[in-house]
């Protein structure tokens, strides 16, 4: 028999024992959705590869707020722009200390010879390290930085000047790009200098809040909290990726506690996440849009009555209902809501089958065929194209419009797609990369992207002179101006039938605090802490 | 049995030749292009295009690539990942362990209840015995993997709690891989609980992976028993008063081992190819999850390299079910 005060000691010896876990060092368990391509974010393109290196490992001169778009300082504490424009002076952040690992351990701190490092080794087909990994930089290159481009220079150890071709006010956006992230030069002597220069990209050394302790292909990868971080040491000790392919497991996981964020859930596993009480379910729109391009080079599609009856022949509530399951909301700007600039008085066409009727024959079009074509992909801005386009193909039935819905394997499509000559209308979108309105407006509806990413192939005047006047235009609110202008000369003209922004939802265990939704899709678990 | 095995080997190498072009040409055949996919949305310029086409050798032609490919298989040497940028070799060789450690787990498994009910099957042959049996081996058979992996994780780890969703060993453990087998290395690791955690992380993707094989082998064991329970010599073997453990065990068994033994290598193909969905469920880390996605990124020195590797391994092991069958009735080897 257990006596009172054995049973209060017995009680006592309990709750220090349930409550040893508070001590010990908190771990935060992620259930991510594959495996990073390595750890060099300068080598690759997805945010997976993002979500293991450049926003754990790495810093850039500048980032974004978490959670937001805006731009912030980080390894660079200020910068001037020339009055010309062309030429961008970073000052660089003193005291910041690099990763200490097994093969390296830094002898000095980080300076401009990293920054001349990261930047040149993309840049310079004949730096040593140019070649190094298979050397393919395709964001440094897709964001046309070598043209961009014209001397990096370094001013001296704590200043680094960026000389441009032409004036480029997005050029601070992409500086924040994970392309842009900063490497150790001092460790990449080393590791020449033993013959392992691939080491670089494999065991990476970086100055962000986490540092890479090991991985194994599909199934972890571990982190813990950077000691020295500039910003002070993350409030968790580690970090863990529990590389978990299927999203009905990952929720079973989330579920049994096994790790306590997850990413990508089933749209059908949504109403029970809402419900369960360990989880909060957390939503943001995501910076994206879907959107279906009409080729305006092509008769009868030249003609703004043909493409915007087209419009207004569409029911897009009923889109959003049956394609997104409710993870998604109506675009009528060619720019998500949660870009800067982003006009929010623009009015979208109604939905209106009769006055879309009326529209196609005061256009003179009468028993009008073409196609749809249907991505063979799912995406976040369309995860079911070929849904989509059967609502459409319903919708334009109804005003007389015979369409045919057509697709081809994801590279063709691509591809093709851009031909100028294209028969039909194409069903596609895009990924904000920086939160910069230029990397949707003039990527995407340039006339220097006609035949190529403007699928609409839309060169209109007016339209692109606002474009290319607020490429150059340093001050926000005047550049914001610009855009809105700009996303009104998109709407009367209605190049695209702007379809959808996608809804992100993010599902995280109750006890985890501080959590915040990346709109550029990644986990950033730096501010993040466990209750 | 020298010649016998020289005669096999012979097979083998227009094999292995068969096995590399139609390796190298099949993820050539698919359409869609790895530098287009690459760019995505983005899109690739064609100077840049071209560029890359000239960096991974591309431009050459079909013809030369092929003989690299295969000159290169045949030092070892299986190229570097598109995607990943490292040995395509290394990679197969990280990832593999997982794959036969989880496979021979299943394969276990598969024979310890299938042979057994497959031979009692057909000894208690029209008992209800025997239709229990065959109905739960159909079942078993007709089970879609995927549907299959997720009812018994959400029953055993979600309502149950009993054993983990997914993975190879709880987080709570870390140590260097030394063999690749957890099994082994949780054992070598000498980390308390670690070998515990291996092993009931193994429970339900080898329960997974292991049903078809079962069902089959039940299947395949209560025909093979019945055929040789009705032969002659077993009539005999009764006339003359042997114990029935003996007559099955001994005489029967034997005979129709040579078929099971048949569906045993057979199942290794198989068991590769449900690993592929057993892999994903699960989030094991093997080479069928690694074979699926580096064909959707059209990465071809992975899936060339992986295929080769594949078919080599199915080939070994086929080979050495035709030795067994040798050892086990030595008429064949004349």
């Amino acid at each position: 028999m257990i006596n009172k005060a054995g049973a209060f000691a017995l009680g006592l010896t309990m709750a220090a024992v349930l409550s040893a876990p508070a001590f010990a060092a908190k771990t935060l368990v992620f259930c991510s959705e594959g495996s990073p391509s390595g750890f060099n974010p300068q080598l690759y393109t997805d945010g997976t590869t993002f979500d293991a290196s450049s926003r754990q490992i790495y810093n850039g001169l500048v980032e974004f707020e978490r959670g937001t778009t805006k731009t912030r300082p980080s390894l660079a504490t200020k910068w001037d722009v020339s009055d010309d424009g062309k030429e961008y002076t970073f000052h660089l952040r003193s005291g910041v200390k690099f990763h200490t690992t097994k093969t390296f351990t830094p002898s000095r701190d980080f300076n401009a010879d990293d920054v001349m490092f990261s930047f040149r080794r993309q840049w310079d087909k004949n730096h040593p390290y140019h070649k190094v990994s298979g050397g393919t930089y395709e964001y440094f290159n897709g964001m046309s930085m070598p043209k961009l481009i014209k001397d990096i220079v370094k001013v001296d150890d704590m200043t680094v000047k960026f000389v441009l071709n032409r004036p480029e006010a997005p050029f601070i956006a992409n500086m924040g790009m994970d392309f842009a992230r900063v490497l150790s030069a001092e460790y990449a002597d080393a590791m020449a200098k033993a013959g392992t220069m691939e080491k670089v990209d494999l065991e990476p050394v970086g100055t962000g809040p986490f540092q890479l302790v090991g991985y194994q292909k599909d199934a972890f990868i571990r982190f813990k909290a950077h000691p020295d971080y500039w910003e002070g040491k993350a409030p968790i000790d580690n970090l863990v990726f529990a590389i978990t392919k299927d999203a009905s497991v990952r929720y079973q996981k989330l579920k049994a506690g096994e790790c306590h964020v997850m990413t990508y859930p089933n749209p059908a596993d949504l109403d029970a996440m809402a419900k369960d009480p360990a989880v909060n379910l957390l939503s943001q729109e995501g910076l994206n849009v879907g959107y279906l391009a009409y080729n305006t080079m092509m008769k009868p599609f030249d003609d703004v009555r043909v493409r915007k009856a087209l419009n207004m022949a569409v029911n897009k509530k009923a889109i959003i209902d049956a394609v997104f399951q409710g993870a998604g909301k109506i675009a009528k700007n060619p720019i998500p809501p949660t870009i800067w600039s982003y006009n929010e008085a623009t009015v979208d066409d109604p939905y209106d089958p009769e006055a879309a009727k009326k529209l196609l024959a005061e256009a003179g079009v009468k028993d009008l065929k073409t196609s749809i074509w249907a991505m063979p992909v799912q995406r976040p801005y369309n995860p079911n194209a070929r849904r989509m386009a059967e609502l459409i193909q319903a919708d334009w039935a109804k005003v007389g419009v015979k369409a045919e819905i057509v697709s081809f394997e994801w590279g063709e499509y691509l591809k093709r797609s851009k031909d100028k000559k294209r028969d039909g209308n194409v069903l596609l979108g895009w990924t904000g990369d920086n939160g910069d309105p230029d990397n949707f407006l003039a990527v995407l509806l340039g006339c220097d992207g006609v035949g190529g990413s403007n699928r609409a192939n839309w060169c209109y005047k007016p339209f692109e002179d606002l474009i290319q006047k607020a490429k150059i235009v340093s001050d926000i609110a005047e550049r914001t101006k610009l855009y809105e202008k700009a996303q009104i000369a998109f709407k009367e003209q209605a190049p695209w039938l702007t379809v959808a922004h996608s809804v992100v939802f993010k599902p995280v265990r109750k006890e985890v605090k501080d959590f915040k939704i990346d709109p550029f899709g990644g986990h950033i678990f730096y501010g993040v802490d466990l209750q | 049995m020298i010649r016998f095995f020289l005669t096999k080997l012979d097979l083998l190498i227009p094999t292995f030749i068969g096995v590399t072009i139609v390796a190298f040409g099949f993820i050539r055949l698919l359409p869609g292009d790895p530098i287009l996919l690459l760019g995505g949305e983005r899109g690739v310029s064609p100077e840049r295009y071209a560029e890359l086409q000239h960096q991974l050798g591309f431009d050459r032609h079909i013809i030369v690539q092929y003989f690299d490919f295969l000159t290169g298989v045949l030092q070892g040497d299986l190229g570097t990942s598109f995607s990943t940028k490292q040995p395509v070799m290394e990679e197969f060789l990280t990832l593999f362990p997982a794959t036969v450690e989880l496979s021979i787990c299943a394969m276990i498994f598969a024979t310890l209840i299938g042979l057994p009910a497959g031979i009692l099957a057909a000894v208690k042959r029209g008992t209800a015995y025997d239709h229990t049996v065959m109905g739960i081996s159909l079942t078993g058979y007709s089970m879609p993997i995927f549907w299959w992996g997720l009812l018994l994780i959400i029953l055993f780890s979600g309502m149950l709690g009993w054993t983990p969703v997914s993975g190879r060993i709880s987080f709570m453990f870390f140590f260097e891989p030394v063999t690749g087998f957890m099994l082994i290395d949780s054992l070598l690791s000498g980390q308390e609980g670690a070998f515990r955690s291996a092993v009931s992380h193994l429970i339900l993707p080898t329960i997974v992976l292991g049903t078809i094989p079962m069902a089959v082998i039940a299947r395949q064991t209560r025909s093979a028993m019945l055929e040789v329970l009705g032969e002659d010599y077993i009539r005999t073997a009764r006339a003359k008063g042997l114990s029935p453990a003996r007559i099955i065990g001994l005489h029967a068994l034997r005979n129709a081992l040579i078929t099971v033994i048949t569906v045993f290598g057979l199942q290794v193909g198989v068991l590769l190819a449900g690993a592929i969905l057993t892999e994903t469920i699960f989030s094991w880390p093997g080479v069928g999850k690694w074979i699926v996605d580096s064909i959707f990124r059209r990465d071809y020195q992975s899936v060339q390299g992986g295929l080769v590797l594949i078919a080599c391994i199915v080939m070994v092991v086929n080979l050495l079910v035709d030795l067994t069958y040798g050892i086990v009735n030595p008429r064949i080897r004349r």
